[in-house]
C-alpha cells in the first residue's frame, strides 16, 4: 500500500473496515462525524451493516447486541456522546464481549466545545461506567498511529474479550497526514465458542451481565481482574525519544505527546538533557517503564490537555522518589511547543522541591497566561 | 527544520484545498507533512484556515504559534496573523480584499491583487492558486513543478477541466511576485 | 386379542419451554405469555434460529424458561440490542420480551425508533399497569386513579400524566407491520393472543417490518389481589383504558391465516 494523505477520522474508519469490521452503529457528533459519514458510505458498499442510531444510548446497545454474535463491531463518538454510552459499555464489560469504541475527545465538561481535549482520560481509563471492570485504552498521536491502533484494538478486544477504546482528540481526527492503510483483511469466518447466533444443533447459550448471586458475580469480577492483569503484563506500549541520557523526562500522550516532542527536540538542540516517554497504551499504563527511568531522572514533567488526570498515574509510578512537575492546557486549548519548552527550561534550571503538589505551581503559571 | 504555512480567508475561497495541495506535493516529494484545519461552526461560512507543516523529519506539533509563512485572503485574517508571522518570515496578502498596508517591516511581505489576477484568467475562484504561486516564488519550499504535478494527481475529477487554468493561476501568482521584485526567503532544510 | 387404546396426548410442555420451575408469583401471566411464545417457536420450527432479548423487570430471567439462545439487555434497550443482532444476523428470528416500564418509559426512544425504522423484529410486551419487579410503582401505563407505591393517593393525571397506549402509538409508525393488543385474562383471549404472537413472528419471517403484541397481564402480588380477582381486574379496569384489537396490520398479511 502506498502512502496517502489521509484525514484522521476517515483513516480510522477505513482502518476499521480493513480490519474486518462487520457492523457499525453510531450517532453524529463533532469532531468525529467524518468517521460516521465514511462508514455510511463504505459499509453498504461492502454489504456490511451501517446504522445511524437514534442516540448514543441506542448505538452502544446495538453494538452490544451485535457483539453478542461474535462479530467485529464498533461505534465512535466524542465526549458527551461517550458519556451517554457508559451504561452500554458497562454491560458489554459485564458480559465479557469484545467491542471497540473510538472517542474523538473534545473540551468539557458538559457541552463544552468541539476543540481537541484530553479531559476524558479518567472516564476512559478508570472505567466510566458502573461496576468493577477495566478497558484497554489506546492513544494515537498521529494519523498513521491511529490507523495502526484501530486495527490493534480489534485484535486486543477479541484476544481478551475486552472493551477497547481508541482515544483520539479533535486534532488527530481532523488532521491530514501521509499514512498507509493496511490491506483489506477477509472477514472472520470462525464463530467464537461463546457467541449467540441461534442454538442450531447445540445447547442454547445465554449472554448476560446479570449474576444475581453475589458469589457468582465475585467469580466474574475475579476473572475480569485476572484477565486485566494479563493485559497489564503483556500489552503495555509506549514510544521513547531521547531517553538514553535524559535527566528530565517529559511524559505526554496523544496530541499533547507530539506537541511535547517538538519542545523536547528543540530543548535537546539547546543542550538540555531531556527526553520524552509517550504512552501508547494509557491503560494499561507504562508504570514499569517509568519506574525504570527513576534512577536517571532529575524530574518528570507530565504534559496533558487536561487537569492532571494522567499525572496521578505517573505519580503513582514514581512513588515520590523524584519530583513530578505538571503542565496542562484545558478546555480545548492545545499547547504550543514553546509553552512546553519553557516548562522544560524551568525544570532544568530551577530547583524543584520534592513533595510539593505540582498543581499549585502550574495553576499559578497557567493563570498568569490566561488572565 | 520545518516550514509552517498558514492559509486563512473566508469559507469558499479555497483556503483548505490550497493547503491540501501543498500537503499532497510535500508528501509526493517524500517529506513529512501535516495539514490541520480550523474546524467547527466557523467553517459553515465564516473564516476558514489551515496550517500546513512541511519537514524533512518527524513532525511534532501540527500547530505553531509563529508560522514561517502566512497567506491571508481577507482583512480579518491579516488582522489576526500579521503579528504572528515568524521574524524573517513571509506574509502574502490579498490586496483585492484588503484595504490597508502590511505594517511589519521585519518580514518579507507582498500585497497581491489575487482576485483581479484570477478574474483576468476567467475564473475568480482561482485566487487561492494565485496566492499559492506567489508564495512558492517567495518561499520555495516546493517547486512549481511539484505543485503542478500534485494538482494533476489530486484535483477532484469534477474540476479536472480546470486543471490548466489552475496551473496558469499558480504561474501568474509566481510571476507577479517575481515582477514585484520580492526577496526569496531561504528555506532551511 | 384385546387392544389397548393409546391415550391421546392433548397437552404437554412445548419443546421450546425448559422444565425449570418458574419464579413468577402465583397468578402472574408471564408464564402464560412464555408458553405461548414457546408454542409458536415449536409450531414454526424456529427454536434453533431464534434469539431472544430479555428485559430488565420481572421477566429478566425469561431465558431460564424459553429454550433458545438469549441475551440480556439493559433496562429499556432491548429493541436497540435486538436491532444489533438482527442487522448482523438477518436470517435469524430476533424477539424482545419487555414489560411496560421497560418499553413505555425508560425504553421509549428505543422502541419508537425500532418501529420507525421498520426494524424486522418481534416485540412481545406485557402491560401490568405498574412496575412489577421493583414492587408496584407507578408506570406510564398506570390507570388514572390507580394506587401504586409511588402514587399512594392514586394516579392524579393533572400531576402525573395520562396512561401511554403503546399499541396505538406504535401503530402510527410507517415501519410497523403488525401492532395489536391482546389480553391474557381468560382462555378465549389467550388463544387469540397465541395467534397474534404467531402472526408477529410470521411478519418477521416475511420481512414485513416491526411487529408488536401488547399483552394485558396480571400482577396479583403488587395489585394486592387473588389470582382470580386480578384476571377480573384486567377485564374490568384495564380493557376499557386499553381496548383490545388490531391497530396496524399491513395489507401484505392479507390472506395469511395462522
Amino acid at each position: 500500500m502506498a502512502r496517502e494523505l489521509l484525514k484522521g477520522n476517515e483513516a480510522m474508519a477505513e482502518a476499521a473496515i480493513r480490519a474486518g469490521l462487520e457492523a457499525y452503529f453510531g450517532y453524529p457528533i463533532t469532531p468525529q462525524t467524518e468517521l460516521l459519514e465514511w462508514m455510511s458510505k463504505r459499509m453498504p458498499e461492502l454489504g456490511r451493516p451501517f446504522l445511524q442510531a437514534e442516540s448514543e444510548v441506542a448505538a452502544i446497545n446495538m453494538v452490544y447486541g451485535a457483539a453478542c454474535t461474535g462479530k467485529r463491531v464498533m461505534s465512535s463518538s466524542s465526549s458527551p456522546g461517550v458519556s451517554l454510552m457508559m451504561e452500554g459499555l458497562s454491560y458489554i464489560a459485564g458480559t465479557e464481549l469484545p467491542a471497540v469504541l473510538i472517542n474523538v475527545m473534545r473540551g468539557g465538561p458538559g457541552l463544552g466545545n468541539i476543540a481537541p481535549s484530553q479531559g476524558d482520560y479518567n472516564q476512559m481509563v478508570r472505567g466510566g461506567g458502573h461496576g468493577d471492570y477495566h478497558a484497554i485504552v489506546l492513544a494515537p498521536a498521529s494519523v498513521q498511529e491511529a490507523i495502526d491502533l484501530v486495527v490493534l484494538a480489534f485484535d486486543l478486544a477479541e484476544k481478551y474479550r475486552s472493551l477497547t477504546f481508541v482515544i483520539a482528540d479533535g486534532n488527530i481526527g481532523q488532521m491530514m497526514e501521509p499514512a498507509e492503510l493496511p490491506p483489506m483483511r477477509p472477514l472472520k469466518r470462525t464463530v467464537p465458542e461463546w457467541a449467540v447466533q441461534g442454538a442450531i444443533g447445540r445447547e442454547r447459550r445465554v449472554l448476560s451481565s446479570i449474576y444475581i448471586e453475589p458469589e457468582d458475580e465475585e467469580v466474574v469480577n475475579i476473572r475480569l481482574l485476572e484477565r486485566w492483569r494479563e493485559i497489564e503484563a503483556n500489552e503495555v506500549r509506549f514510544k521513547e525519544y531521547f531517553l538514553e541520557d535524559a535527566e528530565i523526562i517529559v511524559i505526554g500522550y496523544g496530541t499533547a505527546g507530539r506537541v511535547a516532542f517538538s519542545a523536547v527536540r528543540t530543548a535537546r538542540e539547546q543542550g538540555i538533557p531531556v527526553g520524552l516517554l509517550r504512552p501508547i497504551t494509557v491503560n494499561p499504563f507504562p508504570s514499569g517503564r517509568i519506574a525504570e527511568l527513576i534512577p536517571q531522572a532529575r524530574a518528570f514533567l507530565v504534559v496533558e490537555m487536561s487537569t492532571g488526570q494522567m499525572l496521578e498515574d505517573v505519580q503513582r509510578a514514581v512513588e515520590g522518589r523524584v519530583p513530578v512537575e505538571f503542565y496542562g492546557r484545558l478546555g480545548g486549548v492545545v499547547p504550543y511547543p514553546d509553552e512546553i519548552l519553557n516548562e522544560i527550561i524551568r525544570v532544568a534550571e530551577e530547583p524543584i522541591e520534592l513533595g510539593v503538589d505540582p498543581l499549585d505551581g502550574w495553576l499559578k503559571r497557567l493563570k498568569a497566561i490566561t488572565n | 527544520m520545518q516550514t509552517e504555512i498558514i492559509i486563512s480567508g473566508f469559507g469558499g475561497q479555497g483556503v483548505l484545498f490550497a493547503g491540501q495541495l501543498l500537503a499532497y506535493a510535500a508528501m509526493d516529494a517524500g517529506k513529512d507533512v501535516t495539514w490541520i484545519p480550523s474546524y467547527g461552526p466557523e467553517m459553515r461560512g465564516g473564516t476558514a484556515s489551515c496550517t500546513v507543516i512541511i519537514s524533512d523529519e518527524e513532525i511534532g506539533s501540527p500547530n505553531v504559534r509563529n508560522p514561517k509563512a502566512v497567506l491571508v485572503l481577507n482583512l480579518p485574517s491579516l488582522d489576526k496573523y500579521e503579528v504572528l508571522v515568524a521574524h524573517g518570515g513571509v506574509l502574502i496578502a490579498n490586496a483585492s480584499l484588503i484595504n490597508r498596508a502590511i505594517e511589519r517591516k521585519d518580514i518579507n511581505s507582498l500585497m497581491i491583487p489575487a482576485n483581479e489576477i484570477a478574474e483576468s484568467l476567467g475564473n475568480r475562484r482561482l485566487l487561492n492558486m494565485v496566492m499559492l504561486g506567489a508564495m512558492l516564488e517567495m518561499l520555495p519550499v516546493l517547486s512549481l513543478e511539484q505543485i503542478e504535478q500534485a494538482l494533476d494527481d489530486h484535483i477532484p475529477e469534477r474540476h479536472r477541466k480546470l486543471l490548466d487554468l489552475n496551473i496558469s493561476a499558480i504561474r501568474h501568482g509566481a510571476e507577479f511576485a517575481r515582477k514585484e521584485g520580492v526577496e526569496i526567503t531561504e528555506v532551511v532544510e | 386379542m384385546e387392544t389397548v387404546e393409546t391415550a391421546k396426548l392433548v397437552y404437554s410442555r412445548p419443546e421450546s419451554l425448559t422444565d425449570a420451575t418458574m419464579h413468577y408469583c402465583p397468578g402472574c401471566t408471564h408464564g402464560v405469555a412464555h408458553r405461548l411464545i414457546a408454542e409458536v417457536m415449536d409450531e414454526m420450527g424456529i427454536r434453533e434460529r431464534t434469539i431472544g432479548v430479555a428485559p430488565v423487570g420481572c421477566s429478566v430471567f425469561a431465558y431460564y424458561y424459553l429454550d433458545c439462545d438469549f441475551v440480556e439487555a439493559a433496562h429499556g434497550r432491548a429493541p436497540a440490542m435486538a436491532t444489533g443482532l438482527k442487522r448482523v444476523l438477518p436470517d435469524r428470528f430476533v424477539f424482545t420480551y419487555q414489560g411496560d416500564g421497560d418499553l413505555a418509559s425508560i425504553g421509549m426512544a428505543e422502541i419508537m425508533h425500532a418501529a420507525g425504522r421498520g426494524e424486522n423484529i418481534t416485540v412481545i410486551s406485557t402491560n401490568t399497569a405498574q412496575y412489577g419487579m421493583t414492587g408496584g410503582q407507578m408506570a406510564p401505563t398506570t390507570l388514572p386513579g390507580q394506587k401504586t407505591t409511588s402514587s399512594p393517593s392514586g394516579r392524579d393525571v393533572e400531576l402525573m400524566g395520562y396512561p401511554l397506549r403503546m399499541a396505538e402509538v406504535l401503530s402510527n409508525m410507517e415501519g410497523s407491520g403488525y401492532v395489536v393488543r391482546r389480553s391474557l385474562h381468560n382462555a378465549a383471549n389467550i388463544r387469540k393472543a397465541k395467534k397474534a404472537i404467531r402472526m408477529a413472528f410470521e411478519v418477521q419471517k416475511r420481512g414485513l417490518g416491526f411487529a408488536m403484541v401488547e399483552l394485558l397481564s396480571t400482577c396479583p402480588t403488587n395489585w394486592g389481589m387473588s389470582a382470580v380477582e386480578s384476571l377480573k381486574w384486567v377485564e374490568e379496569n384495564m380493557i376499557p383504558v386499553y381496548p383490545l384489537g388490531d391497530y396496524k396490520v399491513t395489507s401484505a398479511l392479507d390472506g395469511i391465516r395462522v
